[in-house]
């Protein structure tokens, strides 16, 4: 592999700079493209007092739930807390403060922050616990003034990336992970395949490399089964 | 249940099935409806069921449960998928619930002190799909009718249900009542647990 400046060695050269306090994005929804590499290293270094924006912050006692466990998550946003019983316990302890969002405006929070878009308008929510202390206004019904969401770092998985960044997802894994790389003030992506520049072809690439700062060949992937349903033998 | 919800889909149409009960609806729908099913982590077009062979772990419904993706499927990231819905662009979704009100306000998220399980995309479907069906069973495990005069537990959203099915009959809500479109095969009117100032 050339020796690019996005190029890191592994999740420990890549997230050199971590700290406590920091607001940190993660892919995923459930265990599906969830940055298992970077999500160890995390659990590794010990850092604390995390804000973490993840869709479902782990479940199963997996992924960003490692980091529950060691209590290294103070704050979390996200939408769905079902199947995550260590968020719902420390959540219902008063441990981590967490802000439940709907999942669509979640996405769109994300997506308004790396796309420039200072705030918009949502029936989402409208009329429920989720529009206290927010600005209403009525269009064809009421909606709910949102914000831009933000992170210091995104830590995100791919199927395929090359060494500018542009990245290739597979299946259903994509979910928020493009937008979180769009949103993250650092993107660090790792990937199942690090490959060359044009072997992803260009009408192929779901997020360009301009929102990648940092990137690394992952290894040892679980790529757990969550909840695995089968067709009648 | 899920062969009434079938019958009330549209063939040709867009559809989104939330967690728990409506995912039934997916091994149930007969491919000769054309109905292409929508689920918000990012997939249009969700097929079935795999093999132990074939299974994918990057391939799953929004209950993270495994699935299959059939011919003409596209695969999107969560801001475009909650656009579709948003949007208006899907015709149909059916949903879960706890409680449903003769206002057609709709509680699935959350019970105060005991239970969050986080509203995750039904607040936004409820105000993006065309037609909103909520299913569900027509009484708690306590015994109390769900179909209620007024919601009591944290709204998912507010006027915003068009149809019920339940195992005792489907019903749309409008003017401050239940209609009932269709009762269950020896349900009569008065076991349905439902006063009947509100029922039409």
């Amino acid at each position: 592999m050339t020796s690019e400046p996005k190029v890191f060695a592994d999740a420990k050269s890549a997230l050199f700079d971590l700290r406590d306090g920091i607001s940190l994005m993660s892919g995923g929804f459930g265990l599906c493209g969830i940055p298992e590499n970077s999500i160890r290293e995390i659990v590794r270094q010990g850092i604390r007092d995390i804000h973490a924006i993840s869709n479902n912050i782990g479940n199963s006692g997996r992924g960003l739930a490692m980091l529950l466990k060691q209590h290294q998550i103070s704050r979390a946003t996200c939408s769905y807390v079902g199947g995550n019983p260590d968020l719902e316990q420390q959540m219902l302890a008063g441990e981590v403060e967490t802000t439940l969002v709907p999942q669509g405006t979640f996405s769109e929070r994300i997506r308004a922050a790396g796309m420039g878009i200072r705030a918009f308008y949502t029936p989402a929510g409208a009329g429920t616990l989720v529009a206290e202390g927010k600005e209403v206004r009525e269009f064809d019904r009421p909606c709910i003034l949102e914000y831009p969401l933000s992170a210091d770092f995104a830590i995100i998985k791919a199927e395929k990336g090359d060494t500018y960044g542009n990245l290739w997802f597979k299946e259903t894994a994509r979910n928020f992970s493009p937008l979180m790389a769009m949103a993250g003030k650092t993107a660090v992506v790792e990937v199942e395949q690090l490959v060359e520049l044009g072997e992803i072809p260009a009408e192929d690439v779901h997020l360009p490399g301009v929102f990648v700062q940092r990137i690394y060949q992952g290894r040892d992937y679980e790529n757990v089964v969550e909840i695995p349903v089968y067709a009648p033998a | 249940m899920a062969d009434t919800v079938i019958d009330l889909i549209q063939p040709g149409s867009s559809l989104n099935l939330g967690i728990g009960m409506p995912t039934m609806v997916i091994e149930r729908m007969p491919a000769e409806k054309r109905v292409m099913i929508h689920s918000e982590n990012g997939v249009l077009g969700v097929d079935g069921r795999p093999l132990p062979e074939t299974v994918s772990p990057t391939l799953i419904n929004a209950g993270k449960e495994t699935i299959t993706a059939g011919k003409g499927a596209s695969f999107f990231d969560s801001a475009l998928s909650f656009g579709m819905i948003r949007g208006g662009h899907i015709d149909f979704c059916v949903l879960g619930g706890m409680e449903v009100d003769r206002h057609g306000s709709l509680a699935n998220w959350m019970v105060p002190g005991k239970k969050v399980t986080g509203m995750g995309g039904a607040m936004d479907l409820v105000h993006g799909a065309k037609q909103v069906i909520v299913m569900l069973t027509h009484f708690s495990k306590a015994g109390k009718c769900k179909l209620v005069a007024e919601c009591e537990l944290p709204l998912t959203g507010e006027r915003v249900v068009h149809q019920v099915v339940t195992e005792r009959g489907v019903f749309s809500v409008g003017n401050g009542q239940f209609k009932i479109e269709q009762l269950a095969p020896g349900v009569s009117r008065d076991q349905l647990g439902i006063d009947d100032q509100w029922l039409a």
